[in-house]
């Protein structure tokens, strides 16, 4: 018999895991990380001895809770971390699993895929020394490192204001935070983002905190330019400048949809999330027959969401395989989702999209990293008559490179939109291409 | 008014509409999607004679010929690299088989250079130990079929063709005068001289004129590495087909082999088979790729008839519709003579290099 495979062990597929096997079916759940938990609840090294309250802050709680589903589940399911989804075709995902090949057939397949910070490049930006948000707290909650001995921490999200707040806590030197969002836009969002007035306080709390310890933060501050020579010296914004040896930015996350792209899920814009997105129904159903979306790879909405998501696409799945389940429990998830996206809105008010970046981007900007394409070289494609963002791709490789546009590909077609006076929307999305990340020449392939 | 309505905005329509634009002709280029974004531009980029049938070879030349001035032609130099193009033979059996395609073919001007093992290992030491010896081509080599393809099409723009992308034919007609072609988009052309080269969706067209052919499509899988340190000073392919591979300017390997897989009638992906052969066996044939990665997989729809030959020229059921299609998946080198082929057809009432073998007529009873 094909099993139920879950992609991704973060809180979607852990709660997914722990839903199927609570009804009976043994999931195969496949992660790339060497230890489960998803990037937010991401554990340390196993001979590390941080505590979860140092670890994961207000959120300790509910991080030692998934972490705890995962060590029961462990030996209970067919758990495979360090195991990477490289393609999927025909009913198969095919994996890498330390330099081995190999595919597993599934009956269903729940997508949690997860998110990646969303990229606006600066000048700069690929000085040594630059971070995204994400992988300066990866640094951190894994390995216990700062990326510097002075770090601005600059862009805007949620996670911009919590991971300054995490690296002050540990004992780092934050020299400024730079938010992009104006106050005024935070002011607008407030009735929204009283929906949840936990996640909102949890939010003020960080800003005070870093104010009432002297740490300037910065609104309404667009990082301009990162200085360096060898490695990161300063940065810039408006008229001011700053010296500091480490820069993390990011401008809120983005979904990781290549999987649910090769699967051949149905997309669709969505302009909360400013990104194609696989669809699904409120139950997370895709538009393929047996997957199912979950979690911030179908649409960024946070960890509480994510497990709720997880559990929804597991009763989905277990319904449609002939199972019973609690229609009441289901619904009233589906409700709390409902509130989350409203909360949700609220946030991408409260630090709206840099709608002018695209505009200001100088052409001498290096863009694609990967392919060393600058915006001026994807401009002058335009220029040409091309608007559409795989044309575009063809023309001077920007998204072409090691990262497939996971990095660079939605800075692309921003520039394409505001280059060709389109719609952010109307031209196009990166096309999906195997293999998902990198693969190995020599590889040893197992039946 | 216009006089030609090219029907494919690959290398071989695009060329068609830019040989006839050159004469002065008045063309409209009709392609559904966009101009080299299907076979054209997603081939490995190989322009190569070497291997190719005798009968193909005097269209071949003259096609190396329109490649020498590319910049000229098209107005950019589309990466395109003169740097010889390697056949390995593995085993003695093998480069016989070269040596004997050696001799049929001398007298047409490829040059051919038979290399045994201690030649190649001096000339070309980056060829792994299992290749016994190969036939060189110094003057094939290879270009970026993502930009060569969709430039020929800009290229005829330039010199006053109407290009048409995203226009998708639903009705053609001939009214006795004139063909009638109508779009999806409702755009609607008429001229008295259509041309078919639409790939591997060129059958229907040929179909409803009254002579079908037996058009198949095929899907190569192609895959590309992180750059590399340059090595590889030429285009190299297996005698017997297997792994072929090339390398950039900017380092990036690009390799095939193998057949991958159609999504839909218009896509295709290269599928995990292909991909993880390719992953497996190259290294013997290219050892310093040891420890590369690939990072990137593609395929294309390529139109294949059951003799591997294309069909090129007039139609034998109606007048003022020729045919370009079906390459088999050899068609980029060839593309821009074959589209000179049909633009001297239009303008003088023959090709000045022999077709004959590529008559849709093979194809009826």
């Amino acid at each position: 018999m094909k099993p139920v495979v879950i992609v991704g062990a973060g809180p979607a597929g852990i709660r997914a895991a722990r839903t199927l096997l609570d009804h009976g079916i043994r999931p195969c759940l496949i992660d790339e990380n060497l230890r489960a938990g998803g990037q937010i609840y991401r554990r340390q090294p196993e001979n590390f001895r941080r505590s979860a309250r140092q670890l994961y802050g207000f959120e300790a709680g509910k991080a030692q809770a998934v972490h705890h589903t995962m060590d029961e589940l462990a030996g209970l399911i067919d758990y495979r971390p360090h195991t990477l989804v490289w393609n999927a075709e025909d009913g198969r995902l095919d994996l890498l699993d330390n330099g081995r090949a190999q595919s597993i057939e599934y009956s269903r397949l729940i997508v949690a895929t997860g998110a990646t910070d969303r990229i606006l490049p600066v000048p700069g930006w690929t000085f040594p020394g630059v971070y995204s948000l994400g992988a300066a707290q990866i640094a951190l909650k894994y390995q216990g490192c700062a990326i510097g001995g002075r770090v601005a921490f600059c862009g805007s999200g949620p996670l911009l204001y919590l991971v300054a707040y995490q690296y002050a806590q540990a004992g780092a030197k934050v020299v400024a935070v730079l938010d992009s969002a104006p106050f005024s836009a935070q002011c607008r969002a407030l009735p929204a983002l009283l929906r949840q007035p936990l996640t909102l306080a949890k939010g003020m709390y960080y800003r005070a905190w870093l104010s009432a310890h002297g740490i300037p933060v910065h609104q309404g501050a667009t990082l301009r330019q990162i200085d360096g020579d060898q490695r990161v010296r300063g940065i810039r914004w408006g008229e001011q400048s700053l010296e500091c040896d480490a820069v993390a930015f990011a401008h809120a996350l983005r979904s990781e949809t290549q999987l649910a792209d090769l699967l051949g899920c149905e997309f669709a814009w969505d302009s909360l999330n400013r990104a194609w997105l696989p669809q699904r129904d409120s139950a997370g159903r895709s538009s393929v027959e047996a997957v199912y979306l979950a979690g911030d790879g179908a649409g960024i909405m946070g960890a509480d969401a994510a497990q709720m998501a997880g559990e929804c696409a597991a009763l989905a799945l277990l319904e449609d395989a002939g199972s019973t389940v609690d229609q009441r429990r289901r619904e009233a998830l589906q409700k709390q989702l409902a509130s989350i996206r409203r909360f949700r809105q609220g946030l991408e008010t409260a630090f709206p999209f840099p709608e002018h970046w695209a505009a200001q981007a100088p052409d001498e900007l290096m863009l694609c990293r990967c392919e060393e394409v600058s915006a001026g070289a994807v401009r002058a494609v335009v220029d040409e008559g091309h608007w559409e963002i795989n044309r575009v791709k063809a023309h001077c490789r920007v998204g072409m490179g090691r990262c497939q546009g996971r990095m660079c590909g939605l800075a692309a077609a921003e520039i394409v939109a505001e280059r060709s006076g389109r719609r952010i929307d109307q031209v196009g999305r990166l096309r999906g291409q195997a293999p998902i990340k990198p693969l190995p020449f020599g590889v040893e392939v197992q039946p | 008014m216009i006089d030609v309505i090219v029907l494919g905005g690959g290398i071989v329509g695009a060329s068609a509409a830019l040989m006839l634009a050159q004469k002065g002709q008045r063309v409209a280029l009709v392609e559904r999607d966009f101009c080299g974004s299907h076979s054209s531009g997603v081939n490995y980029g190989g322009v190569r004679r070497q291997g190719r049938p005798l009968h193909q070879l005097p269209l071949s030349q003259r096609a190396h010929q329109l490649w020498a001035d590319l910049p000229g032609l098209i107005g950019i130099d589309g990466e395109y690299v003169c740097c010889g193009h390697l056949k390995l033979a593995r085993s003695p059996a093998d480069f016989a088989t070269l040596q004997a395609y050696a001799t049929q073919t001398d007298g047409f001007g490829l040059d051919l250079q038979l290399l045994d093992q201690r030649q190649l290992r001096v000339r070309f030491p980056w060829v792994g130990d299992v290749a016994v010896g190969a036939s060189l081509c110094p003057e094939d080599g290879h270009a970026n079929p993502r930009l060569v393809s969709p430039a020929f099409a800009r290229a005829a723009q330039r010199l006053g063709a109407s290009v048409h992308e995203q226009a998708e034919v639903t009705r053609i007609e001939h009214d006795s005068r004139q063909f009638q072609v109508h779009c999806a988009n409702g755009l609607h052309l008429q001229a008295p001289w259509l041309l078919n080269c639409a790939g591997a969706w060129a059958g229907s067209v040929a179909a409803q004129f009254g002579e079908p052919v037996p058009i198949t499509s095929a899907h190569p899988a192609m895959l590309v590495t992180e750059p590399l340190p340059v090595v590889m000073t030429v285009s190299t392919g297996v005698e017997g087909g297997g792994i072929y591979a090339r390398q950039v300017a900017r380092g990036n390997c690009i390799l095939g082999g193998g057949r991958g897989f159609a999504v839909d009638p218009c896509r295709a992906r290269p599928g995990q088979v292909a991909v993880l052969e390719i992953l497996r066996n190259a290294g013997e044939l290219y050892p310093f790729l040891k420890g590369a990665q690939a990072i990137r997989t593609w395929s294309g729809t390529e139109g294949y008839l059951p003799d591997h030959e294309p069909v090129i020229g007039p139609s034998s059921t109606q007048p003022g519709l020729l045919h370009g299609f079906g390459f088999a998946g050899a068609g980029f080198q060839l593309g821009p003579a074959v589209g000179e082929a049909l633009a001297e057809i239009v303008c003088t009432g023959a090709s000045r290099q022999p077709i004959e073998a590529f008559s849709i007529r093979r194809f009826q009873a």
